[in-house]
């Protein structure tokens, strides 16, 4: 793909909506297109995050190893998602595995070319901040909701009349 | 006395307090602790139920209680009701040990019902969380019956795992209707569910609502209504496009007894459906 | 009907015998269980002559000053309101054969109730009442029967207890409407004798059989004067002036919690109020299973069942409660009925075991509003 084609498709990607022209191309350089079978992993727990994923297509779920309780498969991340920050917080490994549930097409943005970005351009830095503080913001959030288990009679105790 | 307030107007008479009984003609386990009885209408109705998606009755196990359970069958088949009903306590546990042959108490059907004509060629986004699926069925049903008159129908689902799905036959029917999504979740997962895993509100990503013209329908947990609504507003849609369906203590059904009261409202007669922006400030605090 | 009558206290008694000729059962104020109480009265003679009652948040004691008045007490602790609404009664009944049932609809009994010595305050709570279950969607038969047979006797008010805001409420000490006959008792130099209003045409037939005669107009200048004395005498007052809105905008007002830590959810509260209408319905089985019935009982919102679900509890906190209580009175009510759900009788204040007023609640709400308003 040429570097335009892959500026415009990445255009289109929610990630990076209403992102300015130059930081689009900016973040262009730091960006390649990959494919993961189904049945394969993005990564794994403990390895080195050097990348992040902007998924385009197919479906990816996060699990985390519960040691005696098997996988724990925490959560899905499907197309216009974004999958990993841990290349953004020391110490810049994953706290999970991604397997993909289908074949999956991403974006794969390098960390390190984007860190050297971020530093020199500040404007660029805060930019990529702001978009995944609001996914992180909206991850934990989802993970509060969960935490609740919300659709649970635990309360059933206290419901015991009806 | 003053008899000014004494006329009878066109109220009904609290004889409702006494339940009709009816025949249970099937029992369906939808998960480890929900069942959908399938019922016989009373025989003193003449063999119909007339009622409204989104309606309620208070369903009666024999000398132990009421418990008010929403209607969850197809309102153009009055001859055939079923209640979805989530075992919990006392009252939902005797009435899970009902049996085809068995005779159930049914008083109804109370309250408001979701706007199933305001949405005549809108979009509808339907959003259920766990048991909260039961009282939209009867909406779906509607919609899917004359499926020509309505736009895209986007039906989003969450339930805590996938053992807890109601409905899963209905489900996977309800996708293959034309430019109808029904797209499932759960809060957890194991290997062997393919499906999507995180909240209901995460479904919103992979639909796109063409807001001004969707409305949309929301039940289930408070917690999970409030980031619904939250998240459908953040997707374009305005307040008084949203529908919640509330819940709470119900012993009368008719607005008499005040153990519904919700702020000014009464929920068993003003409710349960509600249009967002009339519940929406008193949702925001805590314990009304 | 704008005739008024004088009646001597021997007419009362004939006023008595008369609504007893009629079938009517005759309830009024009597000494029973130490206190006052509104119970069944043959007599004239059955009337608490002499006693009176002193109020002061949580307290409530009667003394007999050895005078003449049959009507000199203020209130009895409890309200009409269990004459037409019972405390506890059956719906129904239902009778198991094998696999079918059988409801045997419990009938409401014929009662033809005659009230005497409803004070003005609770002549307004029943016209309350009446919205409350005869105005709306449903209504309940049972009051409704109950109601429309009822004949009432105001009394205006000779005396204001300390826990009284009538006049706040624009419900007393003087009866305005929903009465058969308003008495009013005049004791001077003169004489002890009654002015006697009539409201409905039956209430003016029974007094002209009573043999009362038409009242003068000093007679009812000195009747006047006896509501008047009485409205002086009420020094507790409620700022009634955007109540609805200001409870309405104020539910996370700190001062909640601050009443939360005072008040013990009891439900004395309710149980007094002469507007609270909240029931619980109950099912239960003989020992045998083959009948069960179904009982409304008075509930109270401040139980901590009252708002439980099969999830949960919407209200679990002793605050969320009072308020509950507090703000359905003075303004969700206000929404609901069109008028507010308190008289001003001051029972609740009376009766609370840590004397909570509702009176000061409100202005402490107000206080605090104004306080962040301020602070902003």
């Amino acid at each position: 793909m040429k570097p335009q084609d892959l500026t415009e498709s990445l255009r289109k990607h929610p990630f990076l909506n209403n992102l300015s022209e130059d930081l689009l191309k900016t973040l262009t350089s730091c960006a390649s297109n990959v494919v993961f079978d189904e049945g394969t992993y993005l990564f794994h727990e403990g390895e080195d995050a050097k990348i992040f994923y902007l998924l385009r297509s197919g479906r990816a779920v996060l699990e985390i190893a519960g040691g005696e309780r098997g996988q724990i498969r925490i959560q899905t991340v499907g197309a216009g998602e974004v999958i990993g920050w841990s290349w953004l917080i020391s110490p810049y490994r994953w706290h999970f595995d991604a397997f993909a549930l289908e074949q999956v097409h991403a974006f794969a943005i390098d960390a390190s070319c984007l860190i050297t970005k971020c530093e020199t351009d500040c404007r660029f830095g805060y930019e990529m901040l702001r978009r995944f503080s609001e996914v992180l913001e909206r991850r934990l959030e989802a993970t509060r909701l969960q935490l609740l288990d919300v659709y649970g009679s635990n309360l059933g105790e206290r419901g015991e009349n009806y | 006395m003053s008899l000014t307030t004494l006329m009878e107007h066109d109220t009904k008479s609290s004889e409702i307090m006494a339940p009709s009984f009816a025949l249970v003609k099937r029992v369906i386990w939808e998960t480890d602790d929900t069942y959908t009885l399938l019922i016989d209408p009373p025989a003193e109705n003449g063999g119909g139920f007339p009622f409204a998606p989104g309606q309620f009755n208070m369903v009666y196990a024999y000398g132990v209680g009421e418990a008010a359970i929403s209607i969850s069958s197809d309102p153009a088949k009055p001859d055939q009701l079923a209640h979805t009903i989530h075992r919990v306590g006392t009252v939902t546990s005797a009435l899970s040990r009902l049996k085809r042959g068995d005779m159930i108490g049914l008083r109804g059907p109370f309250g408001t019902s979701w706007p199933i004509d305001e949405v005549v060629g809108k979009d509808v986004c339907i959003a259920a969380g766990g048991i909260g699926l039961a009282p939209l069925r009867p909406v779906i049903y509607s919609l899917l019956r004359r499926r020509e008159k309505y736009g895209r129908i986007v039906i989003l689902y969450g339930a805590r795992s996938p053992l807890d799905l109601l409905y899963r036959v209905e489900l996977e029917q309800w996708s293959k209707a034309r430019n109808t999504d029904v797209i499932v979740t759960v809060d957890r997962g194991d290997s062997s569910w393919k499906g999507h895993i995180g909240v209901v509100t995460g479904l919103f990503s992979y639909v796109k609502l063409d807001s001004p013209s969707t409305v949309a329908m929301v039940c289930g947990p408070e917690v999970m209504m409030k980031y619904t609504c939250e998240e459908l507003q953040r997707r374009g849609l305005r307040s008084d496009q949203i529908f919640v369906s509330l819940e709470r203590n119900m012993k009368c059904g008719v607005g008499l007894c005040g153990h519904c009261q919700f702020g000014p409202h009464f929920i068993c007669k003003d409710g349960p459906v509600f249009r967002l922006p009339v519940v929406n400030q008193l949702l925001e605090k805590k314990e009304i | 009907m704008d005739k008024t009558y004088r009646l001597e206290t021997e007419d009362l008694e004939r006023l008595l015998q008369l609504l007893q000729g009629e079938g009517y059962e005759t309830i009024g104020p009597t000494l029973g269980n130490g206190t006052i109480v509104y119970d069944k009265i043959t007599t004239a003679k059955d009337l608490p002559k002499g006693w009176t009652d002193e109020e002061e948040p949580a307290s409530y004691r009667i003394s007999n000053n050895g005078g003449e008045r049959m009507f000199g007490y203020t209130l009895a602790p409890q309200s009409w309101k269990r004459f037409l609404y019972p405390p506890l009664r059956e719906l129904f009944s239902i009778r198991r054969n094998g696999k079918s049932f059988e409801t045997l609809r419990t009938d409401s009994e014929e009662k033809k109730f005659a009230f005497i010595g409803v004070r003005p305050c609770e002549l307004s709570a029943v016209l309350i009442q009446d919205k409350v279950f005869t105005a709306g969607e449903y209504r309940d038969d049972d009051y409704l029967s109950r109601r429309r047979n009822a004949f009432i006797v105001a009394v205006n008010c000779a005396n204001a207890g300390a826990n009284c805001f009538c006049l706040s409420m624009n419900t007393g000490p003087k009866a305005g409407e929903g009465f058969d006959i308003a008495l009013t008792e005049v004791v001077n130099d003169g004489g002890h004798y009654f002015v006697a209003e009539a409201g409905t045409d039956k209430g003016a037939t029974l007094l002209e059989r009573t043999g009362g005669i038409a009242a003068s107009e000093r007679e009812r200048g000195e009747a006047e004067e006896v509501v008047e004395r009485t409205a002086s005498q009420i020094t507790k007052s409620l700022d009634t002036r955007g109540l609805q809105e200001i409870l309405a905008e104020n539910q996370e007002s700190p001062h909640w919690d601050d009443v939360a830590k005072r008040c013990l959810t009891c439900g004395n509260c309710t149980m007094v109020c002469p507007t609270c209408f909240c029931a619980a319905v109950e099912d239960s089985t003989d020992l045998s299973g083959k009948t069960a019935s179904r009982t409304r009982r008075w509930d109270s919102c401040f139980t901590l069942d009252f708002a439980r679900v099969s999830g949960g509890n919407f209200r679990i906190t002793p605050k969320s409660r009072y308020r509950q209580w507090l703000t359905h009175k003075l303004s969700s009510w206000v929404e609901q009925f069109g008028i507010f759900g308190c008289v001003g009788c001051g029972r609740c204040i009376t009766w609370c075991p840590v004397g909570i007023d509702i009176t000061a609640e409100v202005s402490a709400i107000k206080g605090e509003r104004v306080k962040q308003e301020k602070g902003a």
